[in-house]
């Protein structure tokens, strides 16, 4: 490998020249920050300035370079030079455009900028230019694997065999259509979104026959998964036994859902003759064929009530606590099943509030005019039998009253198949693995219902978020699951209309396809899609603690026999949560490592205490945090000078080192700023900031040691719109700082 | 108790929204309200009535006849239009609650003296007469309209208010003679009376 | 210039001697400075008003107004159908939409016809209309402002648009809560207009008569709204507003011991003395409470 040669350019653009001495920041480059090359530019993102960088490159042979100039994320495009390590001091969002105006604070605005050129160049000269995944001829397959042949998998299947992916589709029962295939209409889902529509079961499942690039698996299991994006190794197995080994690229988990147990609802009239649930009363209207629908004893039904939320929106922790959001516009729809059959059935649908998304409103006003009488009322008891009644309250003339019909169909809520419960399985596992008998009988019972069998050793199924529903971030990246190439579509991951299943399914097809791309090149996944580092760790240093296995929250590292760790490169994200974790720092990225950004740490010049200028570091999450501080940028917020601020990918990256670092050093205080964490998390890596917290939790020990107040270490919950609370927060904090008092570590750095 | 009413019930049986949908103005409409309670809370006599229009159109699907059409909130409406603009699924409710009051009335379901029920008739009479508004005979009518004495005491208290009209040139005593009329008096009379049969007979109200 | 033609239906209030007299007075030099000509419906009759429906019915009411349509349709072909109540003008307005909209109610309007030998057709482009249409749709704020020759300087008006002339038809263009036609106005003829909470609240219109003390507390709010926010009158488009409004002060006054005495004025009568009518011609003589300081003005 030829010779590392540095390189640093300065920006006097954008009014940078104006304000700061750009000749003494260059002065720093060259001493401290030991550039071979400084050089600076009016208007460094233009195309002179670019070509300036690209020259040095061809013909100076600079391999690591510091911009700066204006914030990372800016001008992404102009200063794009792949072959080279680079890093970025952000003199403009980081420093012009937050610190105050006027002469007075020349001196502490130059500092800071100062320490920006330190910053960078001391980064620049830890990176080294990514290589990419080296196993990645290992990965190069594109099959995509769609399990659950229902409505979303149907969806799913199509949608990749039409872009061009080979597909294997593997349905449990002897058909497709899943529950849809139960149905007799579905709510529509064009306009004029006024009558129940064909199911269009039978139509997918002729295109999916006819289309050569899936491969149906009916009567088919998944016994067991292993492996990786672009390397997935699955049983299939076969209702007569034989199993079928086969590789595929990523996997689509459409599942579905199963109707909550009616016969929990005794109160509801469930076990009584003439009481159905959806599914119930679907069934009956398959018979009748568009006819007039019969009950059980042969009747025609003249009358009909339909109970809402059954056993859902609970709030005493009995039933459902959570609304399925398509049982409104079931109900509904099969309302109109006897509207359109014959109007002078009675049909009255009781609700407490009723909830149709999407175009639901015109269906809901299309039932009014055909005479769907709807009750706002609080069903508490049915009876039923020849003459049904259904007790309720009238919640508009608030009274109890009642309705009589010859049938009552309750809307039951739709429950996940998401496979097993890992915190209920890893209780039971660790048990079973600790040789207790019990334990490994209830084991595998439990693996009864896994849909996927992984052999990971985080659990045989994706993780589950709250009801049992699969975690998949339901804010910014709806269909990702937790395990890198494992996509969830459908109910299965929230309770959902059939018309938000197909476009759910198709999402997850294009994340599949990304994934299965993505591992080919050896390229992170979401978010950091397209990032060549992973995780590199030095084995001889490993404690084989494990601390980075449990922690990864996206289970990409497995063990050797020995307990050492084995990294899944393709299922690993790059958020650096193995390296936080990691107490004898041996993990790191070729371009982010403990050292990139510990030498950002020590680079900042720290002044003695009878300057009385305090440092505050900020560690901020690249993905909200550090873009909320360059929109206050933007925004002209202004916050103290004193800070010096680190983008990180994630505060799970954060190591405490840096933290006991810094503090030794005499900073006087170090703001950790991540997304919001716990069951509403936004955190890009699910548990990244869940992780920093808790290891920040027993940092408080080590503070006491130093002689230092807990006071000196905070973290934040920091959204991407916060700009005008992050500089509030900055100077709050500097705020306290300040009564605080200086460290009492300054000096002896 | 009016024939018109029995014959109603026996009609219609238990089937009032339908009695509703077919015999009052704009009653079609009742069926699409989703019980918003937009209306309730638009109404300038909002917390006089006894049943709020929500509440109404939910009495209505409820099948609660009597105790609608015998109570006295349909006539609580100022005519202010407020709950159309605002009604998110546009049902004409001001003209529904005229409708009603007006099925009410026919029916002879009203409360005695109902005062708005005694305007309306008392305006509608008045009209009738000449073809438009006679506002001195409207207004001595209204105050009369509880007897005798209580009529001398009405008019003592807006004394002042009709001095001052009849000063401003705003109210003509010579009105009780006559005053504005139509010329073609009989021939409004007679149309009046054709429209009604026509409505009644549509309405299935002919006895 | 030809003046403008219109159809003109006054309405029972707006005879000579009746409660809006004043409104009517003051239509002349209104109508004459902006080219505007008014013709009488023959032998009209009354409309129905919003109280009509309790022993009316729907059919008697639709045919009420059109055998006015019907007789503007024969006798000022092709005119819009005018009218300064805006109860009249949705009475009229209303009976075009439901006959256009509903053949059979329109079959059955014209068999009642017969009995006055009249058939409204329909078939014509005219569209009834309020007064204040005309002048914002036709004349237009800058024409009014062009007449104007006193300017009302310093009077500060509350615009008080009520309901019938806002809703459920309104001025095209204009919003249901804050319609803004009126203080257009006020300020076209050089006075100010207050901004207040209650201008489109309802004074309790018919009901002022059946339920007088739930009135009394509606027309109360909006004097009261208009005093605290500095208005020294307030102007209305609607005759029953003005009516209730002005008359029932005094009232208000005996029961709660307030001392309420808002002129209350009609936009015309504003534009008629900002044209430099006289207080007879702009019917400022015909206030219960007279607006002295438009008086003052008119009489200069
Ligand atoms: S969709 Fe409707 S019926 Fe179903 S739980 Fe939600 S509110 Fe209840
Ligand atoms: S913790 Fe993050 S960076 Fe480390 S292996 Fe897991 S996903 Fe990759
Ligand atoms: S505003 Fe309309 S939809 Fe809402 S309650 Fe009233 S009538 Fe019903």
């Amino acid at each position: 490998m030829a010779d590392n040669k540095f390189a640093a350019y300065i920006c006097s653009g954008c009014g940078i020249g104006d304000t700061l001495d750009i000749a003494g920041l260059e002065k720093i480059a060259t001493r401290e920050g030991k550039m071979a090359l400084v050089k600076s530019h009016p208007f460094l993102c233009n195309a002179e300035g670019v070509q300036l960088i690209k020259d040095d490159i061809e013909k100076e042979a600079v391999t690591h370079i510091c911009v700066a100039a204006c914030s990372r994320r800016a001008k992404t495009e102009a200063f794009n030079f792949p072959t080279v390590s680079m890093s970025r001091a952000n003199l403009r969002e980081g420093v012009l455009w937050v610190v105050a105006e006027g002469a007075e604070h020349d001196e502490v605005r130059q500092e800071m900028a100062e320490d920006y050129i330190r910053m960078g160049c001391a980064e620049v000269k830890k990176m080294s230019l990514p290589q990419g995944n080296a196993k990645r001829d290992q990965t190069q397959n594109k099959t995509i694997l769609v399990v659950g042949g229902g409505m979303s998998g149907m969806t799913a299947a199509l949608a990749s065999a039409e872009a061009g992916y080979e597909v294997a589709l593997v349905e449990k029962t002897a058909a497709l259509g899943g529950f849809a295939g139960k149905l007799w209409k579905r709510v529509p889902f064009s306009s004029p979104y006024a009558d129940p529509q064909a199911t269009g079961v039978a139509e997918m499942a002729a295109k999916i026959s006819a289309n050569g690039r899936i491969k149906v698996h009916l009567n088919t299991t998944v016994a067991e998964t292993g492996g990786a994006p672009g390397r997935f190794k699955v049983k299939l197995a076969q209702e007569s036994g034989v199993v079928n080994d086969m590789t595929v690229g990523a996997i689509i988990q459409a599942s579905g859902f199963t109707p909550y147990d009616m016969a929990k609802l005794p109160e509801l009239g469930a076990g009584q003759a003439n009481v159905v649930d959806q599914a119930g009363l679907e069934a009956m209207a398959c018979a009748a064929n568009g006819g007039a629908i019969k009950r059980a004893d042969g009747k025609e039904v003249k009358s009909v009530v339909f109970v809402q939320c059954a056993g859902q929106r609970d709030e005493t922790g009995t039933h459902l606590a959570y609304c399925s959001g398509h049982c409104c516009a079931t109900s509904i729809k099969q309302a109109m099943y006897f509207k359109d059959a014959n109007p002078e059935v009675d049909t009255v649908v009781v609700y407490d509030d009723l909830r149709v998304p999407g175009m639901g409103e015109d269906f809901y006003r299309s039932a009014q005019k055909k005479g769907v009488v709807f009750t706002k009322g609080k069903a508490s008891k049915v009876t039923g039998g020849d003459s049904c009644k259904v007790e309720f309250t009238d919640l508009i003339l608030d009274e109890p009253t009642s309705v009589d019909a010859d049938l009552v169909v309750l809307a039951t809520g739709q429950v996940a198949n998401a496979g097993v419960n890992l915190d209920a399985w890893t209780e039971v596992n660790t048990a079973a693995e600790g040789g207790n008998e019990e334990a490994k009988q209830k084991r595998s019972e439990m693996k009864t219902i896994s849909v996927l069998n992984l052999d990971y050793r985080q659990g045989p199924d994706v993780p589950q978020f709250k009801y049992g529903f699969a975690d998949s971030h339901f804010i910014c990246f709806p269909y990702e699951t937790r395990r890198t190439g494992i996509y969830a579509a459908g109910p299965m991951r929230r309770p959902m209309d059939m018309l938000q299943a197909t476009e759910d399914a198709t999402g997850a097809a294009m994340k599949a396809i990304q994934a299965v791309e993505n591992a080919a090149q050896g390229r992170a996944a979401h978010p950091r899609a397209g990032d060549l580092s992973y995780p590199i760790v030095r084995l001889e240093g490993c404690t084989q603690c494990k601390r980075c296995t449990v922690e990864c929250p996206f289970g990409a590292i497995d063990e050797d026999e020995k307990r050492f760790p084995v990294f899944n490169e393709e299922r690993c994200r790059r958020c650096g949560t193995c390296m936080g974790a990691c107490p004898v720092r041996v993990i790191s990225f070729e371009n982010y490592s403990c050292d990139t950004v510990g030498m950002q740490v020590k680079a900042v010049n720290v002044p003695d205490e009878d300057e009385e200028k305090p440092r505050i570091l900020i560690l901020a999450c690249e993905n909200d945090a550090y873009p909320a501080l360059d929109m206050a940028g933007v925004q002209r917020l202004t916050y103290s000078a004193y800070v010096r601020a680190i983008p990180v990918r994630c505060l799970g990256s954060v190591n405490t080192i840096w933290i006991t670092d810094a503090l030794n050093q005499g900073f006087d205080g170090v703001m950790m700023m991540g997304c919001k964490k716990g069951d509403d998390y936004q955190c890009h890596f699910v548990k990244g900031s869940e992780m920093a917290y808790y290891r920040l939790s027993k940092i408080g020990d080590t503070l006491t040691q130093l002689g230092l107040e807990p006071e000196r270490v905070v973290t934040e919950e920091v959204a991407i719109t916060d700009n005008a609370r992050v500089a509030k927060l900055i100077n709050d904090y500097a705020a306290q700082l300040n009564d605080l008092g200086l460290s009492p570590m300054k000096g002896f750095g | 108790m009016s024939d018109l009413n029995t014959q109603a019930v026996a009609r219609y049986k238990n089937n009032f929204l339908r009695e509703v949908e077919e015999r009052v103005e704009e009653g079609n409409m009742v069926k699409m309200c989703m019980q918003c309670g937009v209306c309730a809370g638009s109404c300038p006599f909002g917390p006089h009535w006894q049943h709020s229009p929500q509440k109404i159109f939910m009495m209505i699907r409820a099948g609660k006849r009597e105790e609608l059409l015998t109570s006295d909130s349909m006539w609580m409406c100022t005519s202010c239009y407020n709950c159309i603009v605002r009604c998110p699924r546009k049902l004409p409710i001001t003209h529904i609650i005229h409708g009603l009051a007006n099925y009410a009335h026919r029916l002879k379901l009203v409360p005695k003296g109902q005062p708005t029920r005694d305007v309306t008739k008392l305006f509608w009479d008045n009209l009738m007469k000449v073809g438009r508004i006679n506002e001195l005979t409207f207004s001595l009518a209204l105050y009369f309209k509880d007897g005798l004495v209580q009529g001398i005491k009405n008019s003592l208290a807006m004394q002042s208010a009709g001095l001052g009209l009849l000063k401003a040139g705003r109210l003509n005593p010579m009105e009780i003679f006559g005053g504005h009329k139509c010329k073609e008096q009989s021939g409004i009379h007679r149309m009046i009376a054709k429209a009604r049969e026509i409505e009644d007979g549509r309405r299935g109200l002919l006895a | 210039m030809a003046k403008k033609q219109y159809a003109f239906y006054p309405g029972c209030s707006s005879q000579k001697g009746a409660s809006a007299a004043n409104y009517i007075a003051s239509f002349g030099v209104m109508c004459d400075k902006l080219g505007i000509q008014l013709n009488e419906v023959p032998d009209w009759n009354c409309c129905g008003a919003s109280i009509g429906y309790g022993e009316g019915g729907e059919l008697p009411r639709m045919v009420l107004n059109a055998r006015n349509l019907a007789i503007a349709e024969k006798e000022l072909p092709g005119q819009d159908i005018v009218s300064g109540c805006p109860a009249c003008w949705l009475g009229l307005r209303e009976a075009v939409d439901r006959l256009h909209e509903h053949p059979q109610m329109k079959t059955d309007t014209n068999e009642a016809l017969k009995e006055v030998n009249l058939t409204y057709q329909g078939t014509s482009n005219a569209k009834a209309r309020h007064m204040t249409e005309v002048l914002i749709e036709d004349i237009g704020y800058e024409a009014m402002k062009a007449a104007v020759v006193k300017p009302l300087d310093g009077v500060k008006i509350a615009g008080y648009v009520g309901c019938q002339a806002n809703r459920p038809y309104g001025i095209a263009g204009e919003s249901f809560e804050n319609p803004l036609y009126l203080d257009r106005m006020i300020e076209a003829v050089g006075a100010e207009a207050v901004p207040y909470e209650q201008k489109v609240a309802c004074c309790g219109g018919a009901l002022a008569f059946s339920e007088p003390e739930k009135s009394q507390n509606l027309i109360r709010q909006i004097v009261e709204s208009a005093y605290d926010n500095g208005a020294d009158m307030i102007a209305t488009p609607c005759p029953l507003c003005q009516a209730n409004v002005e008359i029932y002060q005094a009232e208000i006054n005996k029961k709660h011991g307030t001392k309420l005495a808002m002129p209350v004025l009609y936009y015309s009568q504003l534009l008629s003395v900002a044209f430099g009518g006289s207080i007879k011609e702009a019917g400022l003589n015909g206030q219960l409470l007279r607006a002295e300081q438009l008086e003052k003005i008119a009489g200069k």
